[in-house]
């Protein structure tokens, strides 16, 4: 470990002294399990789709270390460079996204990817952190009470970012965009009829995604019918738990992973489950629960608004994610596509967290303004 | 908790509020304050509710690994879904006797195959598993381990020692697939009934195979199958019947117990048998159920339905009586009596002598339409109802004129299996009402089906002409005393290859009732081609081979069964048993 100086007037000396060590600790944690459950799980699937054992396994490892790189470099700014940084990737990302609907790749029906050479890349993973900060940055100048229309200009970005996502389309995303946008509105203030009003269009949009797309509806229909036998993930997922019991079959040991087709990604917390046992499952809860509530406890001490809104909003949405995948794996909630963040192979949307995260640490970092380093 | 404690506000040092004079920054400041303290009360609610969405996921992860956990995946490996839905099939209904005792069940095992892609040396491997499994050659092994499949069975049923001996190699590449295997605890006792199931639980033979759509059922595998057989009184017969074949150098051997009021069959044994474990071991002799698929010319034992029948259609009375002192001769057919009287016999002395002569006689009195009408009341000449698909067809004459009637009524020209006997001879003793037999265990309670096939009285006759033939004729070897066992033997000569008798080869036949005076069951023994041997003086007839052991059986399941003993000498037996118009002084003087 680099040790610095109290009095090491670096950029790096001043980031190690002010950002939230606990904080990057917990996701280095997290990139940890990650680590090992790739290994336990990756190779099962590598193996039935024709690719090399650790496909996979190097892969994740390749893009850890430009993940790496993304979340410290992107830590080191300061907020006004976070928000800078923010909507200049905003921009970049939303362009990138009206290009998946004329040189995207079609997969399973939705046209999300651009290839970038060997690399294909999801813009809207970019666009979800950085249109959550550009929010918090038109929340917080809205509450300054200069009369800046902020929620009318965020309440327009976000029905145009919705817009596109619906339509390429990627449903689970829009939910995510929406859900943290929702958050952030509310936390910045809204007026409590309006919360109850726009809680209400939420549930009807989730009806009208129920109406309009028809895998969504099936997900659905599977999810509430307990009778149905249909959802084969889902019950050999929950074999897994029940059969991992209290210390896990072992590392390798697992039988969930040879039959699941996402056991790598959508469902590794299944796999975890099985080979590791309940304790490494709750150990795993755990750090995610650290992660959301220490976030949010210190901004009960931030001073500055758009720091507030921003980090809660990034905040919210790791939270969100990590509870929507446990959730599905434990069968309380509908199957979605959504990854567990740190945890799941996903190579392009691992920097896109990277970076999201660096936003975050670089927004909970100690600023003399919100007074004693604790 | 210190995650959730809300900090105190720290106070800014130094901030525009606190300057006199800027009303603007103030009231900015005122504002921007105010939605600070908002934001951060609203910041506690997504505490909140973050906080309850964790606790919730531990809730439920709780739940599903400890108490859901207790049982064991329903897959324990990967393996494909052709696999899977085979082996939900497997899936069978236990069966049990009549007491609850276990007859067939399930039990998890485990199989071993392998991906012969994953297998690093095969050669090796091979050699390895021989080792442990010595009854696959490592060559074969090795063929199947070098192939491009990526599933090959290796072996199937594993024992739980072969298991940890495989396990123990830790050759990679290799898996077990958890199965269910069909077991048979009694092991051969009862094959003949049970059959057996091929190795992926299909019923092939027996009630496994007549109930193979019900045993599979899956709304039924929980509640088990329940026989009419009494594994207790299976194990008797099959024991004694064993005995006796191997006493008399016999080729087979059989023997059925029949509850004659109900017609469920107690027993139902064909020697030679197999083990159900191994029917790829068995031999085309012992797959062979003698009882139900064997037709034979059942002998003398048919004149016990030849006498009901002259009884029943009024032809002769308990008075009547043939003269038996010459042989008769027709067509190419010479009748004789083996045991001679040469003279005048009563009924009752043709039936307990066994006199072909006398049978013929009173047959012929009767005549062949009556005698074939007769036969098919008795279910004679067709095909005996039974939850078995191993089911013989009677071999009925197409010309049925003088010299048929004469020839069934002792037993030849007609073949029948020897459940078709011992059904018709149940109905002969318990009133006349002829039970369909079956294997299954009737409700308790219920009237068994069943139809009046002769008078009450001439059944009330035939039980007392049998106690006779068991007390004073041919049969004397299978009484018991205290049982009051009523019988009738039958030698009949088996046909040879040139379509002649065999003097040589018999088949020789007993079939018994007790007790007599309230009858309830029905034992039938058959031996197949017994040899005579000294303590029989060469003889090899019923009344020497099946006889006896018909009266070791009944000695030993009588008190099973709950029969009460009694004194057979009591003067009220003796009367309600008493046959007139036998003179059995002649008889008593010439063993003498």
């Amino acid at each position: 470990m680099i040790t610095f100086s109290r009095t090491d007037n670096s950029v790096l000396g001043r980031w190690w002294w002010t950002v939230d060590r606990w904080l990057l600790v917990a996701i280095a944690v997290l990139i940890a399990i990650g680590t090992v459950l790739t290994l336990a799980a990756s190779p099962a699937v590598a193996n039935r789709i024709g690719l090399a054992s650790f496909h996979f396994v190097q892969r994740q490892i390749v893009f850890l270390v430009p993940a790496l790189l993304i979340m410290i470099g992107t830590s080191l700014l300061d907020p006004v460079g976070i928000r800078r940084v923010a909507a200049i990737t905003f921009l970049g990302a939303m362009a990138g996204v009206c290009l998946t609907f004329f040189v995207g790749m079609e997969v399973k029906g939705a046209h999300r990817w651009i290839s970038f050479g060997g690399l294909s890349v999801q813009p809207s993973e970019f666009v979800k952190p950085a249109f959550a900060v550009v929010s918090a940055w038109l929340f917080a100048e809205w509450r300054k009470g200069t009369g800046f229309p902020g929620w009318a200009i965020s309440t327009g970005l976000c029905a145009m970012v919705v817009g596109l996502l619906l339509l390429q389309p990627d449903v689970g995303m829009a939910a995510v965009v929406s859900v943290v946008w929702l958050a952030q509105f509310f936390i910045a203030g809204l007026p409590i009829v309006l919360v109850l009003a726009l809680g209400a269009l939420g549930l009807a949009g989730i009806f009208g995604a129920y109406l309009i797309f028809p895998h969504v509806a099936s997900r659905i229909d599977k999810f509430l019918d307990p009778a149905n036998k249909e959802n084969y993930q889902i019950e050999r997922a929950m074999e897994a738990f029940a059969s991992g019991g209290i210390w896990g079959r072992g590392p390798g040991d697992g039988a969930v992973k040879n039959v699941l087709p996402d056991a790598h990604t959508d469902f590794i917390f299944a796999v975890a489950g099985e080979e590791f046992g309940l304790l490494a499952c709750l150990f795993i809860v755990g750090v995610f629960a650290f992660i959301v509530l220490r976030c949010f406890s210190r901004l009960m001490t931030e001073n500055n608004l758009f720091v507030l809104l921003a980090a809660a909003g990034l905040t919210t949405q790791f939270g969100l994610q990590a509870v929507v995948n446990i959730g599905v794996n434990l069968h309380l909630l509908p199957t979605k596509g959504m990854t567990l963040p740190f945890i799941s192979y996903g190579g392009s949307s691992l920097l896109a967290l990277a970076f999201a995260m660096g936003m975050l640490l670089a927004l909970t970092r100690w600023r003399p303004e919100n007074g004693v380093v604790r | 908790m210190a995650l959730f404690r809300r900090q105190p506000k720290p106070k800014p040092p130094c901030t525009p509020a606190d300057i006199p004079g800027a009303p603007t920054m103030v009231r900015l400041e005122g504002a921007a304050k105010q939605a600070l303290e908002v934001s951060r009360g609203r910041l506690v609610i997504g505490i909140g509710l973050f906080s309850l969405a964790f606790l919730l996921v531990a809730g439920r992860l709780v739940e599903l690994t400890v108490l859901r956990g207790a049982t064991e995946p329903v897959i324990a490996r990967g393996i494909d879904s052709e696999l899977v839905a085979k082996t939900s099939l497997m899936e069978r209904q236990p069966i049990v006797d009549r007491n609850g005792n276990i007859l067939a069940t399930n039990l998890k095992i485990a199989s071993l195959y392998a991906d012969p892609r994953k297998v690093l040396n095969a050669q090796h491997a091979a050699t390895q598993l021989a080792q442990v499994l010595p009854e696959l050659s490592a060559g074969e092994i090795q063929a199947k381990l070098n192939s491009e499949k990526s599933f090959v069975w290796l072996k199937r049923g594993l024992t739980p020692r072969e298991q940890y001996e495989v396990n123990r190699l830790g050759i990679p590449g290799l898996y077990f697939h958890s199965e269910q295997r069909r077991v048979y605890p009694q092991g051969p006792l009862a094959v003949h009934v049970l059959g057996y199931t091929d190795i992926d639980g299909k019923g092939i033979s027996g009630i496994e195979q007549y109930f193979d759509e019900q045993l599979r059922d899956p709304s039924r595998t929980g509640d088990p199958l329940e026989l009419s057989i009494d594994i207790r009184v299976q194990h008797i017969v099959r024991d004694e019947i064993a005995k006796a074949v191997e006493f008399f150098n016999a080729i087979g051997g059989g023997g059925i117990v029949l509850d004659i009021h109900t017609g469920e069959v107690l027993s139902l044994v064909s020697l030679p048998d197999f083990d159900p474990a191994a029917p790829g071991t068995a031999t085309k002799e012992s797959l062979f159920n003698r009882i139900t698929l064997g037709v034979y010319e059942m002998g003398s034992t048919m004149k016990t339905l030849n006498t009901a029948m002259a009884l029943d259609y009024g032809t002769v009375k308990l008075s009547s009586g043939y003269d038996a002192s010459h042989p008769i001769q027709i067509s190419r057919f010479r009748i004789r009596d083996d045991h001679p009287k040469n003279r005048w016999l009563s009924v009752p002395e043709i039936f307990m002598y066994s006199s072909n002569i006398g049978s013929a006689k009173m047959a012929v009195d009767v005549g062949p339409e009556r005698q074939r009408e007769f036969m098919m009341r008795m279910g004679m000449l067709t095909k005996p109802t039974i939850e078995l698909p191993e089911v013989g067809a009677p071999l009925v004459p197409r010309n049925w004129k003088t010299v048929e009637t004469m020839t069934i009524s002792f037993g030849h020209g007609l073949s029948v299996t020897p459940l078709q006997l011992a059904t018709a001879t149940a109905a002969i003793i318990n009133g006349g009402v002829l039970h369909p037999p079956t294997l299954i265990k009737r409700p308790p309670g219920l009237p068994a089906p069943g139809r009046q096939v002769i008078r009450r009285e001439v059944s009330d006759i035939m039980r007392k002409l049998m106690l006779l033939v068991v007390e004073d004729g041919t049969g004397k070897k299978a009484g018991v005393d205290g049982y009051l066992v009523g019988g009738k033997t039958g030698s009949s000569e088996k046909v040879n290859d040139r379509g002649g008798y065999n003097r040589k080869a018999n088949f020789n036949t007993f079939v018994a009732g007790f007790p007599m005076h309230n009858p309830r069951y029905i034992v039938q023994v058959m031996i197949d081609e017994p040899k005579g041997n000294k303590s029989t003086f060469g003889f090899a007839t019923a009344g020497w081979t099946a006889a006896p052991a018909a009266g070791r059986i009944i000695s030993r399941i009588a008190p099973l069964l709950g029969v009460p003993p009694v004194d057979e000498n009591s003067p009220a037996i003796r009367q309600a048993m008493y046959v007139p118009y036998v003179q059995t002084q002649e008889k008593k003087l010439a063993s003498q």
